[in-house]
């Protein structure tokens, strides 16, 4: 199905590199199917992609099943601490090891003839070797290991073993993960459950709407209107002086509460009322400077942080797309909470997430149908093109220099498909 | 004997009656009507952990007290929510009821739900394992809490802007 090529391919004389332009791409990039699986081997197998959160992998032996690009993996932590992250494939005749999302093992074998691997993915037991008539080295058939990393807990893998280090990779979005991480109060960030639901559109829909300020004040309306008048006027996101910033690489950030950018500053300032219940409950358990940063912090960021191709640190919440088809797309709001800290304080996230994020809250529905009618309205017409242009001065330069823009602008979409281009072309 | 039975079985009708009702009036959203027959303090809950009963503490689709859910049907209603306003269309059967506990003042029953939503071309099924605890005042039955337990939870769900 998807290694079709569309009726519509290769409109532009230019060719692929065409259809990224500096302030438009070519709605082609949302629905050909074989520019999806190109997409596949040219960024998800060659880039660093996000697998798990430190958090998730507790101790040894615990492990998660995840995606990278189309690639079903294990990711887990082993006796020695080490995480490792490994196809998901029997190396005999390919049945997965492990179907189960999260748990804790100390080898997967194989249900189909019983192969069994260790933590790190090497070849254990053969049931039967005899049959082998000692020709099986075992050494030579351990799970495929990617290349992993991490930085501040978010581990990343790459099937690309010749890949520039994480931290180079990260560059100038690392002390923005930084500040990111100050939401855990001082108690280290804990990943609490996931609200996970797919739309029918192309995964490079989400990864523009991370870095849209645009959409909030009309698609969000209904959000808006449910809340407090002074949490209403918190979001709004487009009257703060917030900015968009290209990070390089295809990671941008995008500034939309700029007095909630560091987490660790202002802490004198009066707690707001609607957090005056939250703090008193704390103030029974913990001193006044542990209620204050906690208060402070738990709406989570002022701002997103879009790193390519499929995370976001978002605010309050991490948020990991999974492409699953050239029209179909998978994606996760993972919810965080302090690591250990006061149980009310994480009631709280808890319920700040689910009140905005998920299938069911009071955003993600509205987010997922504009998702959606984006990929219907781009089928229409042949050469008709989606415009990122918003913020571009007339030379067609971001309008505050330094990649820097009004928090409206385009500029993490255009980061984001240059990137794209780059990786495509490469 | 015969008189419990009776007591029992007429326990049952109204339990059915009453979520039957309830069924329709969410088919139909006519959510205004569906928020009279809660109590107050009643909470609606839509877990994922398909194991958990510590709701507070866990992540839910759905944790709504009075007034989230009187927020979530103003959202439902308004003309402000462009996945509301284009909101699929539901059927759904409600069946397999087991009377779990019956006094004087509550039941308890659990049942299944099929809903089969429609939505631009598009059928999708969600089956669901409902359990209500009812209280009993001088109108009849009110919800005291509803767990609705969606047998795809942890999966990846679409987007819903409609309640199960």
């Amino acid at each position: 199905m998807t290694s079709q090529t569309s009726p519509e391919a290769t409109p532009t004389p230019g060719g692929l590199a065409d259809l990224v332009r500096p302030d438009r791409v070519h709605s082609q990039l949302y629905r050909d199917p074989a520019l999806f699986d190109q997409e596949m081997d040219k960024i998800f197998d060659k880039t660093w992609v996000w697998v798990a959160h430190a958090s998730e992998l507790p101790e040894a032996g615990s492990y998660k099943t995840a995606f990278v690009g189309r690639h079903p993996v294990i990711v887990n932590r082993d006796r020695q601490g080490k995480i490792n992250v490994l196809l998901n494939r029997c190396r005999h005749r390919a049945a997965t090891v492990c179907e189960a999302r999260r748990g804790k093992a100390n080898s997967y074998v194989c249900p189909y003839h019983g192969w069994s691997y260790a933590l790190d993915g090497s070849l254990r037991g053969v049931p039967y070797a005899e049959g082998y008539e000692d020709t099986l080295d075992k050494s030579q058939f351990p799970l495929v290991a990617l290349k992993v990393d991490q930085y501040q807990g978010l581990i990343f893998a790459s099937l690309n073993h010749d890949i520039e280090p994480l931290e180079d990779f990260l560059g100038e979005a690392k002390p923005w993960i930084d500040l990111f991480m100050k939401q855990d109060a001082g108690f280290g960030v804990k990943t609490a459950g996931e609200h996970k639901f797919r739309f029918p559109g192309n995964w490079k829909i989400q990864l523009e709407n991370t870095t849209d300020a645009y959409h909030f004040p009309l698609v969000h309306k209904s959000f808006l209107t449910s809340l407090d008048d002074d949490t209403e006027e918190l979001f709004d996101v487009l009257n703060q002086g917030g900015f968009v910033q290209d990070l390089g690489n295809g990671h941008s950030v995008m500034v939309m509460i700029p007095d909630l950018v560091d987490l660790d500053e202002n802490l004198e300032a009066p707690i707001p009322e609607r957090f005056e219940a939250l703090a008193q409950e704390l103030a029974r358990d913990y001193p006044d400077d542990v209620v204050r940063k906690v208060v402070r912090a738990v709406g989570g960021t002022g701002f997103n942080l879009n790193l390519f191709p499929n995370l976001a640190c978002s605010m309050a919440f991490f948020r990991v797309l999974r492409p699953v088809a050239v029209d179909e797309t998978e994606i996760s709001h993972i919810a965080i909470t302090m690591d250990g800290g006061p149980a009310a304080g994480n009631r709280a996230r808890l319920r700040l997430h689910e009140h905005f994020q998920g299938p069911m809250g009071f955003g993600s529905p509205d987010d997922a149908e504009a998702w959606a009618r984006v990929q219907r309205g781009s089928a229409a017409g042949s050469d008709v093109w989606i415009m990122l242009n918003r913020g571009l001065d007339a030379q067609g330069v971001d309008n505050r220099g330094a990649g820097t823009g009004d928090v409206s602008a385009e500029t993490g979409m255009r980061s984001a498909y240059r990137m794209w281009k780059r990786m495509m072309t490469a | 004997m015969t008189g419990q039975t009776n007591t029992a079985a007429s326990s049952l009708l109204d339990a059915m009656s009453f979520i039957w009702r309830e069924a329709e009036l969410l088919d139909r959203r006519e959510y205004p009507a569906w928020l009279t027959l809660w109590r107050t303090e009643g909470i609606y809950v839509i877990p994922i952990d398909p194991d958990t009963e510590d709701f507070d503490n866990s992540l839910n689709y759905v944790l709504d007290n009075d007034e989230m859910r009187r927020a979530r049907v103003a959202r439902l209603m308004s003309a402000h929510s462009m996945s509301a306003t284009a909101a699929a269309r539901t059927a759904r059967t409600v069946s397999r009821f087991v009377v779990v506990a019956d006094t004087a003042h509550a039941m308890t029953v659990r049942c299944v739900q099929h809903l089969v939503e429609t939505k631009r071309d598009v059928q999708r099924t969600y089956a669901a394992e409902i359990t209500y605890d009812l209280a009993r005042g001088v109108e009849g039955l009110l919800i005291e809490r509803k767990v609705v337990r969606l047998i795809n939870s942890t999966d990846a769900l679409g987007g819903v802007a409609y309640l199960f």
